[in-house]
């Protein structure tokens, strides 16, 4: 999989509806990402976007990147925006105001936004069913306002609010599993990806698109300017995080567990973290600590694919 | 033809709310609660309104909910009140910027802590400035025909901005009223479909929302504040249409023997009881009137002017504190007369507060007080009324 990477801008449909133009940083993969998912989600969609990097860098009055019908207004309740025009559309189609469309309603969501302070309006959105995808764009920390951290950023990284000091080692939370917090709603598809598997992340946005009822994409995103790593490097960067075991890709359709990718033996967490400055200042004893919580979480999740 | 029935002014919401046809109701019973709520999921259930019903986790998606359905261009509805309506807070002005026509009744609540469900004016002062067209109500039929009202308002092409319809916390949500019902299809003659211009549609898109930098900020509020203003015409042409049709006419202010010298102000349904004590102190020779506003936002400067430009004297009550300042409606009553060059000495009182009534004699103390301090020529920022020290 990872060889066909480079036919990506062959193969890959030609529909653009994240438009170039925007203002991302340099290297940044949430943007790749996002381009990815948008290319495989096609027109037929309704984006409500939280606020944060994807808002900011697509959407400054008076222009846009969306080439679709997009929607942002604030931080939080971006679950609960799509869970309107959800309702709207069926029931304005129910009165026959407007036609018949299968529109897919997609949130798109920071894992600041989806994992602190998004998660209430996105757990009522999931326990009520409603037909739609949540999308997280993972770059584990709130990069747009200056890299501070979330629940979402990994043990040790060191962010704006987690520095490491004289009493502190940076991070010193466990990386919050959202994707097991979707599951626990029952949603029929719930699946976790990277911009550096395009296929694989395109392949699950169109189960998604599938699906009827709420799915949830978690979908890791490097951010070189908040990882500290060189920008030429996100996309390596993202292939090492899945290849160590750091970040899996799988899937969790109707309950049941399915690696996306696997591997005979998982890289050394450190051929991970030593392209990235967030971890420059972690002791061989912390890098020891979470190649060890690494490996057993991997574990786990096998087992239950298996 | 319209037909009269006793109801439960909450419920009578409902029902006015079905008449209208809405699209979406996105709703949360939080404490506390009405049952304009219960009553719209049963009529939902029992496919007596075609809606979607949204039994969101919590108001702030209630009214976010509404922002997703406004948006994709269905008629939307949603009730609250009190801490309900400040948990929304932040999303009520984003509802009001993006000119998305929801409709929603308050049933005006005092806030926490300590922790009551009784009425009283805190919620709604607190949103006083998020952009929404707001309507006081006095009565049951005063907030159903309002209701309807509401939804012509918004949904004009001219106004396309959110109405609040403010109804007193129990004195008003909790009781039964006989009540003026108009058939479904005079609501639908009176009131045109929803016809959003520019909806959320793959057949056409938009972008909504992007973020303003100061190069266009100031431009889009100033936007935001004269089609707020322009709006007034608007509201006033619906009330004159809803009249002709149904024989009601509502007004930007309100008055009760308005030329007399002295003139009592008080908001919503105690204007009722007030009306009783003015009724007989001018059986005892005083001469004394009612004046309230309706329309809450936007201001009715002129109307207010006018209306209390020959009294003597204004005696306010507020059912809200503004901590550290002056009474939130007695202050703009204050400010909106101040370069006027015949106008009332304004003396202020709060009362009413966390579901206290004030009776017809207590209206009759007010007065006798303010007459006092008007007299003597001094008083403090406001007098508390009824309070035990």
């Amino acid at each position: 999989m990872a060889e066909l990477g480079v036919y990506v801008s062959r193969v890959a449909p030609k529909v653009e509806t994240f438009l170039p133009g925007h203002r991302a940083c340099i290297g940044c993969a949430e943007a790749l990402a996002l381009r990815l998912i948008c290319k495989a989600l096609g027109t037929n969609v309704i984006v409500a976007n939280a606020t944060g990097c994807m808002e900011i860098v697509s959407s400054q009055v008076p222009y846009t990147s969306w080439g679709v019908p997009w929607i942002h207004t604030l931080f939080e309740n971006t679950a609960a925006v799509a869970s309107g025009i959800e309702a709207a559309r069926k029931a304005m189609e129910r009165k026959g105001r407007i036609p018949a469309s299968n529109t897919k309603i997609v949130a798109v969501g920071g894992d600041g936004a989806t994992s602190d302070i998004g998660l209430q309006a996105i757990s009522g959105a999931f326990e009520r069913g409603h037909n739609m995808i949540y999308v997280c764009l993972d770059n584990e920390a709130y990069m747009n306002t200056g890299i501070q951290r979330s629940s979402a950023t990994p043990f040790g990284a060191s962010t704006t609010t987690s520095p490491p000091g004289k009493l502190s080692t940076g991070q010193f939370s466990w990386k919050k599993d959202m994707p097991a917090i979707a599951v626990a709603h029952k949603i029929p598809y719930v699946a976790t990806a990277c911009h550096s598997y395009p296929f694989d992340l395109m392949k699950k946005v169109k189960k998604a698109l599938a699906v009827e009822g709420p799915s949830y994409l978690h979908v890791l995103s490097v951010c070189p300017t908040g990882w500290r790593c060189p920008p030429d490097l996100a996309v390596r960067v993202g292939r090492l995080a899945v290849e160590t075991g750091v970040f899996p890709l799988y899937e969790v359709e109707n309950g049941g567990y399915r690696m996306s990718v696997d591997f005979p033996a998982l890289k050394p967490l450190t051929d991970y973290t030593k392209l990235q400055g967030r971890f420059r200042h972690l002791s061989e004893d912390m890098l020891a600590q979470i190649q060890a919580r690494v490996t057993e979480e991997y574990q786990k999740l096998k087992e239950k694919a298996s | 033809m319209a037909h009269k029935a006793g109801m439960e002014v909450s419920m009578a919401v409902s029902e006015v709310v079905a008449l209208t046809d809405t699209d979406v109701v996105a709703a949360y019973p939080i404490t506390p609660q009405t049952h304009i709520v219960e009553h719209l999921a049963e009529l939902v259930a029992n496919g007596e309104l075609d809606a979607e019903f949204i039994p969101v986790e919590s108001e702030h998606s209630a009214m976010s909910a509404c922002l997703g359905s406004a948006a994709a261009g269905a008629r939307t509805f949603t009730a609250t009140a009190g801490q309900g309506l400040e948990l929304m807070h932040e999303v009520l002005y984003v509802a009001s910027s993006m000119r998305l026509p929801i409709v929603m009744t308050v049933a005006n609540r005092a806030l926490s802590a300590p922790l009551s469900v009784w009425g009283d004016h805190s919620d709604v002062m607190a949103v006083r400035d998020t952009g929404w067209i707001q309507i006081f109500t006095e009565n049951g039929q005063e907030v159903i025909d309002n209701v309807i009202c509401a939804f012509r308002i918004a949904e004009d092409r001219r106004v396309l901005l959110p109405v609040m319809v403010h109804l007193d916390g129990f004195n008003l949500s909790h009781m039964i009223e006989p009540l003026l019902f108009p058939e479904h299809g005079e609501v639908k003659d009176f009131l045109p479909p929803n016809n959003y211009p520019l909806p959320l549609d793959p057949r056409r898109p938009v972008a909504m929302g992007d973020f303003g930098p100061p190069v266009i900020y100031t431009e889009a509020k100033w936007a935001q504040e004269v089609n707020l203003q322009k709006s007034y015409d608007v509201i006033l042409e619906v009330w004159q249409k809803f009249a002709d049709k149904f024989g009601r006419k509502y007004n930007p202010v309100e008055t009760y023997h308005g030329d007399a010298r002295t003139l009592l102000y008080i908001t919503g349904s105690f204007s009722e009881t007030a009306m009783t004590a003015v009724d007989s102190m001018r059986k005892a020779g005083q001469d004394i009137g009612l004046v309230r506003l309706r329309l809450w936002r936007p201001f009715p400067f002129k109307e207010f002017r006018k209306a209390v430009k020959d009294a003597e004297l204004l005696i306010t009550v507020d059912r809200a504190i503004s901590f550290g300042g002056p009474p939130p409606i007695a202050s703009e009553i204050k400010a909106a007369i101040y370069n006027e060059p015949k106008k009332p000495k304004v003396v202020s009182f709060v009362g009413g507060l966390g579901g206290r009534d004030i009776h017809v004699d207590g209206f009759e103390t007010i007065v006798q007080r303010g007459i006092e301090i008007a007299r003597k020529g001094s008083q403090n920022e406001y007098e508390i009324f009824g309070v035990r020290e």
